[in-house]
């Protein structure tokens, strides 16, 4: 789909809600080289969303969905959460169903769009918290990724149940006191980028959505290398600021803090042989692109 | 409709014809076949144009779902795997709906209880997904016979559950359930049951439509919701989502929406009397003593029926063949007559005796019997001892009966 798709008849147009008009005029479908830096200059794929003032989540959000290298042929697949109150709100269209089952939901997906549309592009990608992704959904999780359905998974891990009020996770930190876990968490964080790599994902990294330049790098890496080899992988923490007892504007300090090298979200990243031979094709075609371009650019210039 | 009209006549790559279903199913020379109820599912899948099946083991389904292994292999089917447990299954049916497939697959017992979150979901989702539910029993401790309890706890679902009484029924059910289920003001999901062992592992003879003619395609575009698929616009869904909103809009949209899931399997009733002609069968409808069954207790209940002519005793019988949508006028109508009316069933619980007890007038006419469960047989003795009882009239005693 490029932007023909949502085009609006004009006998219709002065109804449309203001925001349909603003996808149509400004939306960054179809646009080679999207990313976080159209933040600001063009219609943006999330509109206003019902998160916490301040909450991580939301910049994560907004990046990754500047950053979806094909959003005009991407579904989204979500899970029971604050990420599914803002789904809803979402400009690429987006399943939510149960609590847990989301790589169930995209293996059959993924599965009917490549039946349905053979030789085309369609891209999912899977984004839901960490108890959806660790505790309920683990089984779902895993079996996916051992089947290499070829998907991206992301989880928000905030190291909590933030939806239903600051619960213990799989992936929170041990010791960690929280609602039930009144003696401080008991075991350690479930080391889920490690056990994804053992799982069969071609591309795992671990980190946090401080820097949008590096989230916008991360999506377009494993949004490609699940499209083309096999399953990916992405854990982005994005605190939970209300239940770690932050302020609003304390979230990003919160990251920062958080992905120090000796830190449980210093950057980590599992490439796999194939992915990284895939990496370096796109990455030798983009250059090639640059050049003639810029080649283009100066000739221009010169007549 | 007009990118389904175009395909009539073509060919699938598997050289198979895309015919009308009304033709194919009511037109087109059939052929006698000795089956099994297991191998009538698959030719049943054959025929049916199906995008992706999603298969799991348990008994008694499991043959089947791995006989449409063999037909994927083959070709007829465009994708198929085996999921990780029944609820997974039934999500990943659920993404391939979601995704615009026509979607199959095939559970039984235990597997329909630990999935049973989806279906409500299904049906709220409005995916139109064909479900097979041999019955078994999902007792502890564990059993693997035939028994039909887990059809009560599909009844609350929205989705549509229609009980099948022999090979035959299931053949002719599961195409045209689709017919039924992808109807733009249906879309819903169905669940197709049989009595597991009985139908699934006996053989009997089938009347197959020519192998070389399929159903149309399911055009996902005929959806009352987005296929989502992203071919059509993405707009947002809604200004505020209503998950856990405390709100009077809220609760009138979750509210208007179950109401409308409803509406949806009345609307069912229409197609499904003109696909099934009608949603029960009848005999000997001037008798005073009436059998209403489902499943293969209908089976039992018609050689009750002869058993007790030759005794004397005219008996008639009401074949539920949909449980939901519910034939509530057609049995009432059925039974106005009627002074006793039996329920003979395969469960412990009699949950068809229920439902049929809040259906007609005077229901201290139904008695809710006779049960057997956990994998027992229905001899059409135990069915001929029950009325004979009620009448008044002299019966043997059943060993194993205390009486």
């Amino acid at each position: 789909m490029s932007k023909e798709r949502i085009q609006i008849s004009e006998a219709l147009y002065d109804i449309m809600p203001s925001d349909y008009q603003d996808l149509v005029k400004s939306a960054t479908y179809g646009k080679e080289d999207r990313g976080w830096k159209d933040i600001g200059t063009s219609k943006e794929l999330i509109e206003q969303h019902s998160l916490c003032a301040g909450c991580p989540e939301s910049m994560a959000f907004r990046y990754i969905l500047a950053s979806l290298p094909n959003p005009e042929d991407t579904v989204m697949v979500g899970s029971t959460g604050c990420t599914s109150l803002v789904f809803p709100m979402v400009a690429v269209h987006n399943i939510h169903s149960l609590f847990g089952n989301q790589n169930a939901i995209a293996s059959g997906l993924k599965r009917a769009l490549s039946v349905r549309f053979p030789g085309r592009v369609k891209d999912v990608v899977v984004l839901a918290g960490d108890g959806a992704t660790v505790d309920i959904g683990l089984d779902m999780t895993l079996q996916a990724w051992f089947r290499q359905e070829k998907f991206t998974t992301i989880c928000f891990d905030n190291e909590l149940y933030a939806n239903t009020g600051g619960q213990e996770s799989g992936l929170m930190q041990k010791g960690f006191v929280a609602k039930m876990a009144p003696v401080g968490k008991l075991f350690d964080k479930v080391r889920l980028p490690e056990i994804a790599r053992e799982s069969g994902c071609h591309y795992v990294v671990n980190c946090t959505v401080s820097k949008p330049s590096l989230v916008e790098k991360v999506i377009r890496n494993a949004v490609h290398i699940a499209r083309e080899i096999g399953p990916t992988y992405l854990q982005l923490y994005t605190p939970c600021i209300l239940e770690i007892g932050k302020n609003s504007m304390e979230g990003l300090q919160e990251m920062r803090d958080s992905e120090k090298p000796t830190e449980r979200f210093a950057y980590k990243e599992y490439v796999s042989e194939p992915a990284k031979q895939l990496l370096a094709e796109l990455a030798a075609k983009d250059k090639e692109r640059k050049a003639a371009a810029k080649q283009l650019a100066a000739q221009a210039q010169a007549n | 409709m007009a990118e389904i009209k175009s395909v009539i006549g073509t060919q699938n790559k598997k050289g198979q014809t895309y015919t009308d279903t009304w033709k194919m199913m009511n037109e087109a020379p059939r052929t006698p076949s000795f089956f099994t109820g297991s191998e009538v599912i698959k030719e049943a899948l054959r025929r049916a144009s199906c995008d992706v099946m999603i298969a799991y083991p348990i008994t008694p389904q499991s043959e089947a779902a791995a006989l449409i292994g063999e037909l994927f292999a083959e070709g007829y089917i465009g994708d198929y795997f085996r999921g990780e447990s029944e609820f997974a299954v039934m999500s990943q049916c659920a993404g391939s709906a979601f995704g615009g497939a026509r979607v199959f697959t095939t559970t039984a017992g235990p597997g329909t209880m630990r999935a049973m979150e989806n279906f409500p979901m299904w049906a709220g989702a409005r995916l139109p997904i064909q479900m097979i539910v041999t019955c078994r029993g999902i007792n502890s401790p564990l059993s693997i016979q035939p028994d039909t309890l887990e059809i009560a706890y599909l009844l609350n679902t929205g989705m549509l559950v229609w009980h099948a009484e022999t090979a035959q029924d299931f053949f002719d059910w599961i195409l045209k359930g689709y017919m039924v289920s992808e109807e733009p003001d249906v879309h819903l999901p169905l669940a197709l049951c049989c009595d597991g062992f009985f139908v699934t592992h006996t053989k009997d003879v089938v009347n197959l439509t020519p192998a070389d003619m399929c159903l149309p395609p399911y055009d996902p575009y005929r959806s009352p919701v987005p296929c989502m698929d992203m071919e059509c616009p993405p707009v947002r869904m809604m200004r505020d989502p209503f998950v856990m909103k405390s709100n009077y809009i809220s609760y009138a949209t979750h509210a208007s929406w179950q109401q409308e899931i409803w509406a949806a399997v009345e609307r069912s009733r229409k197609h499904s009397i003109h696909w099934l002609n009608g949603l029960i069968d009848t005999e000997n409808m001037d008798a005073d003593i009436v059998i209403v069954a489902s499943g293969t207790a209908v089976s039992q209940g018609r050689e009750a029926i002869r058993l007790l002519e030759d005794e004397g005793v005219r008996c008639g019988l009401v074949k539920v063949k949909t449980l939901r949508p519910w034939p509530e006028e057609e049995i009432r109508e059925a039974t106005k007559n009627a002074k006793h009316i039996f329920v003979p069933e395969f469960n412990v619980t009699g949950w068809l005796a229920k439902e049929i007890r809040a259906t007609v007038p005077n229901h201290q006419r139904v008695h809710a019997g006779p049960h057997v469960c956990g994998g027992m047989t229905m001899p059409p003795e135990i069915i001929v001892s029950e009325i004979k009882t009620a009448l008044g009239m002299k019966t043997f005693s059943l060993a194993g009966r205390g009486s």
